[in-house]
């Protein structure tokens, strides 16, 4: 990949980390207080980007009237671009010390490699400005770099959705005992985030939860039997170690479940409970009353863990 | 894995008779990633079509999870390694160390905590260490300190793993631990011989700015490339391998410690992306994600071909197993008196 190409590259993928930040579309995969790093990291991107292309252009303005050096070694180009190659290769690998550099195999790749990162430490190139500008002298980062391409296309043209139903009936549930259970209003329904309903039901035995009347949102999940449950993906650090938090649903549950359709139940607490087959975690059941879908929210992730 | 494939092909160049060929191919790294691009966009629908099944969605989910929460942190850690890189010059380092070997390297080892950088940065800064003088030993603890155990990958750490703040005092202790012991082991049997000293002036010729951007976009592309790996793998393991496999292999304290040690040395992900990585390893114990967070950062593919490239291969030949091993040795020791 040579420098226009790898411009290319960091410009996109700058605007991709923009385009995900000023949207609610990184929510989907990290935690709302990455934003403003992902932003910051989206404009350096794009610095980069743009500082390559202007000394790659700064360089080939300068190339006419640099010094007799580089001279020659553009009209060695001029001539032949093979012969010249040949040259200036071995120019600046005899400048490095370095004899025999295509000695073969492994030892040949690890020096081109070297030359390669030499670039952020010392390079042997970087003696002679013109020299290391010279376009047919242009280094080629690994083809590693392409990769890079791959998380631009997945986020720009594609853009996953939030974990859903698969990864939540993958994995057990990871309800913890909390650490408290804060005040709940006296009066009216109970409108209650899904982690904290399960974690009231199953550690404070539904205490405060009796006799009330509770709203919790999440989206489906259907087990292989076709039980639903209410789910919702907690994080810790981003969606690559989220884990659910499920909720079994019983009483008069909607005929026609879609997974992964956002639900908002209304009912009551009931004592009964199952075990996860995947982990043995505890499940509440929750029974509904009504249920209506909802768009998904804001922010699909349960964030209240560790904040 | 991509190093060792990519090597026949990326010596070529090095024989005159085949540089013909580079004049187009030149040419073609732009115009390829136009055509992949348009490409991409015309057929947007059957890709996304093709993309749909629960398997591949989770799996791209945590695919671009683990990019975009690790770019940040990989930006500003590049950064920093190149403004230290082009502004602070290698001098400073050699004065600043003590005469005495024994007494330079845990000293150096500690630099290694207020020196920012990855390990893609801190193999030329050895380098440039050993070239100015500082004795070889100390500059190899540098080299395995310095990437494991700096500010912005301990706060990485800490953001990975928000719930096990003591996984951070972990990584810090094991890091440093086995950095000054590979340093000391270097002063008690390494052979001046078998180090090849680098030879190389840095940024000579080029304007501050040049080097300094020049350093951000490569540094940004090669550990960006390993990070993509890196994270293909997470993403691999966490929507696709069944998790009863996983969790036999996390079930043996030997086999878990093992193979994600073995994975750190494949993946070759840059330190300031790894822990994101680990934290993702959920059904594994602390102490697995240890080793797999001390053995990256010392010992890995990507590592093992820039030694060789700076120091020589019989240099890196000897000291990357003894690397390994210590490594996991000091993994465990820390996590089991830590964790």
């Amino acid at each position: 990949m040579n420098r226009q190409a790898q411009a290319a590259v960091l410009f996109l993928l700058g605007a991709g980390l923009l385009h995900a930040g000023f949207t609610d579309l990184y929510l989907r995969y990290v935690k709302a207080g990455l934003r403003p790093m992902l932003l910051a990291s989206g404009v350096v991107l794009i610095a980069a980007a743009v500082a390559t292309v202007w000394y790659e252009w700064r360089a080939t303005r300068a190339q006419p009237d640099a010094d007799n050096h580089a001279e020659d070694h553009a009209d060695a180009h001029a001539r032949s671009g093979a012969d010249a190659h040949a040259r200036s290769g071995v120019d600046a690998h005899a400048r490095s010390g370095a004899d025999a550099h295509a000695r073969s195999g492994a030892d040949a790749h690890a020096r081109s490699d070297a030359d390669a990162h030499a670039r952020s430490g010392a390079d042997a190139h970087a003696q002679s400005g013109a020299e290391d500008h010279d376009p047919a002298h242009t280094h080629h980062e690994p083809r590693v770099s392409w990769l890079l391409v791959l998380p631009l296309l997945a986020l720009i043209l594609v853009a996953p959705p939030a974990l859903g139903s698969y990864s939540a009936l993958r994995a057990g549930t990871a309800l913890q005992q909390p650490y408290g259970y804060g005040h709940l209003p006296a009066e009216g329904p109970l409108r209650l985030s899904l982690v904290d309903y399960a974690g009231r039901a199953v550690y404070d035995h539904g205490r405060s939860l009796e006799g009330r009347q509770i709203k919790v949102t999440g989206f489906v999940a259907l087990d292989h039997s076709g039980a639903p449950y209410l789910v919702r993906m907690a994080l810790n650090c981003c969606a690559a170690d989220a884990q659910p938090v499920k909720i079994g649903l019983t009483g008069r549950i909607p005929p026609v479940l879609q997974p992964d359709a956002w639900l908002e139940v209304t009912g009551t607490y009931t004592a009964r409970r199952t075990k996860d087959p995947v982990n043995h975690g505890p499940i509440p059941y929750f029974q509904v009353t009504a249920a209506k879908p909802v768009p998904t929210p804001h922010d699909p992730y349960d964030e209240t863990w560790n904040n | 894995m991509a190093v060792t494939k990519a090597a026949p092909r990326e010596s070529v160049p090095d024989t005159p008779a085949a540089r013909a060929p580079e004049g187009p191919r030149r040419l073609n790294s732009p115009l390829a990633l136009t055509l992949l691009l348009v490409l991409m966009v015309v057929a947007q629908g059957s890709i996304r079509r093709v993309l749909s099944a629960p398997v591949m969605q989770s799996w791209m989910t945590v695919f671009v999870a683990v990019v975009v929460q690790a770019l940040p942190f990989l930006v500003l850690g590049v950064l920093l390694s190149a403004a230290i890189a082009v502004f602070v010059p290698p001098s400073f380092f050699a004065r600043a160390l003590p005469k005495r070997p024994a007494l330079a390297v845990p000293v150096a080892g500690m630099a290694g905590a207020v020196l920012p950088g990855c390990e893609c940065a801190s193999v030329p800064v050895a380098g440039a260490l050993v070239r100015r003088g500082v004795t070889p030993a100390a500059a190899l603890a540098f080299l395995l300190s310095a990437p494991a155990i700096n500010p912005i990958v301990l706060t990485a750490t800490a953001v990975a793993f928000p719930n096990n703040p003591e996984m951070v005092l972990a990584r810090l202790v094991a890091s440093l631990l086995v950095a000054c012991a590979m340093g000391w082991l270097w002063q008690r049997l390494g052979r001046a011989d078998w180090l090849r000293p680098p030879a190389r002036a840095a940024y000579d010729g080029q304007s501050k700015g040049a080097a300094f951007w020049g350093s951000v976009r490569h540094d940004v592309m090669h550990a960006g490339g390993f990070l993509v790996v890196g994270a293909m793998a997470a993403a691999t393991l966490k929507a696709v391998v069944p998790e009863e496999w996983l969790r036999m292999a996390a079930g043996n304290p030997v086999v878990s410690v093992l193979a994600l040690a073995v994975l750190a040395v494949l993946l070759s992900i840059c330190s300031e992306a790894d822990a994101f990585v680990a934290a993702s390893l959920s059904q594994f114990s602390l102490t697995a994600r240890l080793a797999f967070l001390v053995v990256g950062p010392m010992v890995d593919l990507k590592l093992f071909a820039m030694q060789a490239g700076t120091f020589g291969r019989g240099f890196a030949l000897r000291f990357a197993p003894a690397t390994f091993v210590l490594a996991i040795t000091g993994a465990v020791l820390t996590g089991t008196v830590l964790l």
